[in-house]
């Protein structure tokens, strides 16, 4: 690099830089929170939701799943799971596990109760609403 | 080793070796698992197998980037740390809580860990790459700041350079959006919005900065190039990631329930982040070939070239394959993701980790650079692991595109399993190299044991 453009320059468009983008992105988020109500509907966010998201993460189903294209890409897609397969699907499925096919990929069994199955399926029906732009591209997730 | 107390970086070091070997024995078990879906089952499924395999990657890096502050800070400071006593400590610390925490998964059913552990009072478990039960992540932020203070300190009482202040920036940085982990609302969206916060504002944030700062180190260890021109590189570079990657963590709010403007901003913004990892390669090159000195660690030299070009292919290319928004609408969450961070964790985090311990670790151990023959097999290890991570990459690449082709496009996609069932062959090939890369793996640890040739003394 050339002699005129000196570390002081270089240093004060990283200070520069960092703080101008940092504020943006402040601002990009505060407008975010102002927009999300009407696309993440959480006047839906019942008990049984909170009790259904609290399930997914304590079984860790995140690392094996993805939910809206995030996680682990051992198992399907879950974001949509409601839609492609509906509750009842759901609750018979997790009940279900293992299949104990041999030399395909296995699920735990979790012993969930139907309570705590319904909870699961609302969490997921409401994560299904949830508005991603049209995101999976198809049902298969 | 100019100061006495860059030896506490040793220990760190070491652990962060031993922990690489634990993080690759566990990929092999999931690489495994995605071939013969039921091995191990249900000893450790899969999803337990992931949390060791990443999270022992998280705190090796840990330990990789403590170490190096312990080693670097000192001679950047010209003083003596501010207390080599808690450093030790600290280490003792955080190793034990991450053993006990791996151990935790390993033993003990995720749910019963997490009610055994306080996560009913304060629910933080259960989300990628930050799984650490309650007490592991308090006692993460309680080592973070004992560090930061040590480290703190040493710069406030000694010479204040820039390598040392963008060190010790980064560092700060990762403590504070480690934070972002306690917040877990019941809002799926708002849960994931902030966990960005911790995971892209760490790796394609802060952790950048803290990876320039070591690179910078090594290449003026190694090339004696004057600071003011490596400074002057480093903070550019550092200037342009937080430019491109703030704002560029929008590629993760294209379909998570954000609004339709990020597409843009994430786009454009994370296009542009090839941009320092280019510069970063240049910059490298540039320094070796405008040596003002010999130095005989040549294979501390391969790795700070390597860290520039892989970082550039991994985090860059790799990045750039899949960030735009109409692409990325097919490939989020495929294999195409997993390529990507292989190869990008490798060459960023791994390969600077593994120059600062190759340039550093001869010196710890009294010696300017390792025999002849010991760098000779490091340099074996170096291209047997970076070329056998290309590889798996381009497998899973593969395996992504054909994924996307089969399941998400077309008049009659295929459903998950189906199309896993089809792109099989590449999930063995994946597998078979993991091998390779287990085997660069021990060949590295077995050239600190190498007793052929005379190692280097004079300085």
């Amino acid at each position: 690099m050339s002699e005129t453009f000196t570390k002081a320059m270089a240093r004060n468009i990283f200070y520069g830089g960092a703080v101008f983008f940092f504020l943006l992105f402040l601002g990009l988020t505060f407008d975010t929170m102002q927009t999300l109500p009407k696309r993440d509907h959480r006047e839906n966010i019942t008990d049984s939701v909170v009790r259904g998201k609290h399930i997914w993460e304590t079984r860790d189903c995140i690392g094996c799943h993805t939910l809206l294209g995030e996680g682990a890409y051992f198992a399907p897609e879950l974001g949509n799971v409601y839609t492609r397969r509906g509750g009842p699907f759901i609750k018979a499925w997790i009940a279900a596990q293992p299949t104990g096919a041999p030399g395909r990929r296995q699920m735990p069994q979790f012993n969930l109760t139907d309570q705590e199955l319904d909870d699961m399926v609302a969490f997921l029906k409401w994560t299904s609403e949830v508005n991603t732009n049209k995101w999976p591209p198809n049902i298969e997730g | 080793m100019q100061f006495q107390s860059q030896a506490v970086a040793k220990p760190y070091f070491i652990a962060a070796i031993g922990l690489f070997v634990g993080q690759i024995l566990f990929g092999l078990i999931m690489g495994y698992q995605y071939v013969v879906g039921d091995f191990l089952f249900p000893a450790i499924p899969f999803n337990v197998a992931r949390m060791v395999h990443t999270n022992l990657l998280i705190v090796w890096l840990l330990f990789g980037f403590m170490g190096a502050a312990y080693y670097m800070i000192p001679e950047e400071t010209e003083t003596e740390l501010f207390s080599p006593k808690l450093a030790l400590l600290m280490f003792w610390i955080f190793l034990v809580a991450g053993a006990l925490t791996i151990v935790g998964y390993l033993m003990v059913p995720y749910a019963t860990l997490a009610s055994m552990t306080g996560n009913d009072i304060l629910p933080t478990m259960g989300r990628e790459f930050l799984e650490q039960p309650l007490i592991t992540k308090v006692g993460i932020v309680i080592v973070a700041l004992a560090f930061l203070f040590n480290i703190s300190m040493t710069v406030l009482k000694g010479r204040k350079t820039s390598i040392s202040l963008v060190m010790l920036l980064g560092l700060w940085g990762l403590a504070v959006f480690f934070l972002f982990s306690f917040y877990n609302p019941s809002n799926l969206v708002l849960d994931k919005y902030f966990w960005w916060w911790t995971v892209h504002l760490w790796v394609e944030g802060v952790w950048e900065l803290i990876l320039g700062a070591m690179l910078a180190f090594v290449l003026i260890k190694v090339t004696g190039v004057d600071r003011e021109v490596i400074e002057k590189w480093l903070y550019i570079i550092i200037a342009m990631t937080l430019i491109t990657g703030i704002i560029g963590t929008g590629h993760h709010y294209f379909w998570i329930g954000t609004p339709e403007y990020w597409q843009w901003f994430g786009s454009v913004f994370s296009a542009l982040e090839p941009i320092p990892f280019f510069m970063m390669t240049v910059f490298a090159f540039n320094m070796v070939n405008r040596r003002r000195r010999e130095h005989p660690n040549k294979a501390a030299t391969l790795w700070a070239l390597g860290t520039g070009v892989m970082a550039f292919l991994g985090a860059g290319v790799w990045g750039f394959l899949h960030t735009l928004a109409p692409v990325n609408f097919f490939t989020h969450g495929t294999q195409v993701t997993a390529a990507h961070g292989h190869m990008a964790f490798y060459g960023a985090y791994v390969m600077v980790n593994l120059a600062m311990i190759s340039y550093a670790m001869p010196m710890l151990r009294g010696r300017t650079a390792n025999s002849g023959p010991a760098q000779t097999m490091e340099m074996w290890s170096f291209w047997l692991m970076t070329v056998s991570i290309v590889f798996i990459t381009l497998f899973l690449t593969a395996a992504g595109i054909l994924q996307v082709w089969l399941q998400r496009m077309g008049s009659t996609p295929l459903g998950f399993m189906a199309a896993q069932d089809q792109i099989m062959i590449f999930y063995w090939l994946r597998e078979i190299t993991g091998f390779v890369f287990l085997l660069g793996l021990v060949l590295y640890i077995w050239s600190f044991f190498c007793k052929k040739g005379e190692a280097q003394t004079a300085a």
